[in-house]
């Protein structure tokens, strides 16, 4: 009973640090269609956010609070310096993103080296029966339920998320109505990359922080977004579970590398009976 | 190519090693080694119109079955060969369930390029020595050390290790007869009705052709001839490691074509023997350094020369060599 619970709670787990992960990137390419390769840096800039504020004294919680900020940031100057001009361009953005993450990678291991910092992981453990659960993976999935609820009501039930909608579908009738659809678009962006900075935040305690961070999770959540498709939370969420459930089910197995080359299989065989990704076929929608 | 220039390419190329140092002519050897992957980079994506991030995966995976193969039987021929297969098979895979599920571009390039993420990693978890095929230890991260030098082996005779000048020779000659085989089957009808499938997808299949096979038959080719590379690297250092499977290696893939200018073949060769001997003058300085350069060039290459470095070059040397003769350039 209480290794079922663990197992339970293992696999729920997976699924929400998955979802966490990948959501930013899905916001991106579900609301634009830009496939940013660099989202996997921007994880990487949430996770340093969290070890610079542990390392001048701030707490973590400090530290993840901020994350979301500093990377909307960055994804702000991103997107007016580089992906305003290739809207409409897909591989090319994919290009252009994908030099950015060599760049960041680069540019951040010459900052801060190649070494990996430990950061210690807050809050206690729980017991349940002869087995504990941290605290902090509660955490990580409450943390992944509220960056859900945040970008469906910011989607559904707020002028932005209207006038965001709208301009994805027809950014000539926004322009007429008077709105800027290009401060649209920086803003859709930055949300997104705040995401991915907060999801980054988040794992930084229980991964080490190192400038490849993002390398360990870049296949994974390219995996979930594409089976996921064009309904962003409805598609993340239910490719995060299943795939999560393939992924946690072969790794207790194996190892977590045969983990993710089942995912990775699981995830292409699926792509040839469904193209379009989970959500390919429903209604259009957030 | 006229036959005067190709006359003059072969020249040069039979001339080199008279002039260069040995370091220069093993130097030049991989860089012509690399020039093959990035032909099969442009095949694909010039002709097919289709980017493939994969183009490492499937020379890492050449370059292991190159030290698989030849570790346990001994013959670098056979060696390459299964190089090229085993990278082949990959495509096929890889290109079955992706073209035949009428996955959109974006989503190809995007699984291209996780399958060679996970192979990098799939292949940095075998250290152990239980990981091993025959008598070949695949060394984790450490790589495949003890690979076999090319040879040439003859029935009845004893092998011939190629010494640097011979494998530069053996090299060149798989680089234009590769580039040659290329040239020919763009020029085909089959390479016609590929063209099309780049300019308009939908439009080549409702005039009847058989779109996903086409692309499928290119992808492989185009598979197999980075496997080749592969292999032919793998022996010309007696060495392969996951590094091949790497970010930074994909990208340089993708970085020659877009400095070489797409669609062209001798384009790609031209940008991976440019932006090879740039870095290597830059000289190894820092990987880190290495990493951000090519990042921002990329980065520059798609925003300022979507069409190609050299070809931007090309095109404002022309223009500037035109203007002394206005009345020939400003005739409408």
């Amino acid at each position: 009973m209480d290794l079922l619970a663990v197992t339970a709670f293992g696999i729920v787990y997976g699924v929400a640090t998955l979802v966490l992960l990948a959501l930013g990137l899905a916001v991106i390419f579900g609301m634009m269609g830009v496939i940013n390769l660099a989202q996997a840096e921007f994880l990487m800039l949430g996770a340093y956010t969290v070890l610079l504020a542990s390392s001048h004294g701030a707490s973590v919680w400090v530290g993840i609070a901020l994350a979301p900020i500093v990377v909307g940031l960055v994804g702000i100057v991103i997107e007016r310096t580089i992906i305003q001009f290739l809207y409409g361009r897909m591989l090319d953005t994919m290009l252009a993103t994908w030099g950015l993450s060599l760049a960041l990678v680069g540019i951040v291991t010459l900052l801060f080296g190649p070494t990996t910092e430990g950061i210690a992981t807050p809050l206690g453990y729980m017991a349940i029966g002869r087995y504990s659960i941290a605290h902090y993976q509660l955490f990580v999935v409450a943390v992944a339920l509220g960056s859900l609820a945040l970008t469906w009501g910011l989607f559904n039930r707020t002028r932005f998320g209207l006038v965001a909608r709208a301009t994805m579908q027809n950014a000539g009738m926004v322009a007429g109505l008077g709105v800027n659809p290009s401060r649209i678009y920086m803003g859709t962006f930055a949300f997104g990359s705040a995401l991915a900075g907060l999801g980054g935040a988040v794992m930084a305690p229980l991964t080490g922080v190192v400038p490849t961070f993002g390398l360990a999770f870049i296949a994974k959540i390219f995996i979930t977004v594409i089976v996921g498709g064009p309904v962003i939370l409805l598609g993340t969420t239910t490719a995060g579970g299943v795939l999560g459930l393939v992924e946690s089910a072969v790794s207790y197995a194996s190892t977590p590398i045969y983990g993710q080359v089942a995912m990775l299989v699981f995830a292409i065989v699926l792509l040839r009976l469904l193209p379009q990704g989970l959500s390919g076929f429903w209604r259009r929608g957030v | 190519m006229p036959y005067l220039s190709r006359a003059g390419v072969v020249l040069t190329l039979a001339a080199l090693p008279f002039v260069l140092s040995l370091f220069q002519v093993v130097q030049l050897t991989v860089f012509m080694i690399f020039s093959l992957l990035a032909l099969s980079l442009d095949l694909i994506w010039g002709f097919g119109g289709i980017l493939s991030f994969g183009q490492a995966a499937f020379f890492g995976v050449g370059g292991y079955a190159y030290g698989v193969v030849g570790i346990n039987t001994g013959l670098s021929m056979l060696a390459l060969a299964g190089a090229a297969i085993a990278a082949a098979v990959l495509a096929a895979l890889l290109g079955y369930f992706t073209f035949y599920g009428r996955v959109s571009d974006m989503y190809f390039a995007v699984i291209t390029l996780t399958v060679t993420l996970i192979l990098h990693q799939v292949m940095g978890t075998t250290a152990d020595p239980r990981y091993a095929i025959g008598a070949a230890r695949l060394g984790g991260y450490n790589g495949m050390t003890n690979v076999p030098s090319l040879a040439l082996e003859l029935p009845g005779r004893p092998a011939l290790v190629l010494e640097p000048v011979p494998l530069f020779y053996v090299v060149a000659a798989f680089l234009l007869c590769i580039l040659a085989l290329c040239h020919g089957l763009v020029r085909s009808p089959f390479g016609r009705v590929l063209a099309a499938i780049r300019e308009d997808e939908g439009r080549t299949e409702m005039l009847g052709y058989d779109v996903r096979w086409r692309k499928l038959v290119t992808f492989v080719l185009s598979g197999a001839i980075a496997g080749l590379a592969g292999g032919l690297f793998a022996g010309w250092g007696n060495f392969i490691n996951p590094q091949v499977f790497s970010l930074s290696q994909s990208a340089l893939v993708v970085i020659w074509v877009m400095v070489g200018g797409r669609g062209t073949l001798h384009g790609a060769i031209v940008g991976a023997l440019v932006v090879q001997h740039l870095t290597s003058y830059l000289g190894a300085a820092s990987v880190s350094y290495t990493s951000v350069a090519l990042g921002l060039i990329l980065v520059a290459i798609v925003l300022l020369f979507p069409r190609g470095l050299v070809p931007a070059v090309l095109g404002a040397l022309m223009r500037v060599l035109a203007r002394p003769r206005p009345a020939v350039s400003e005739s409408p």
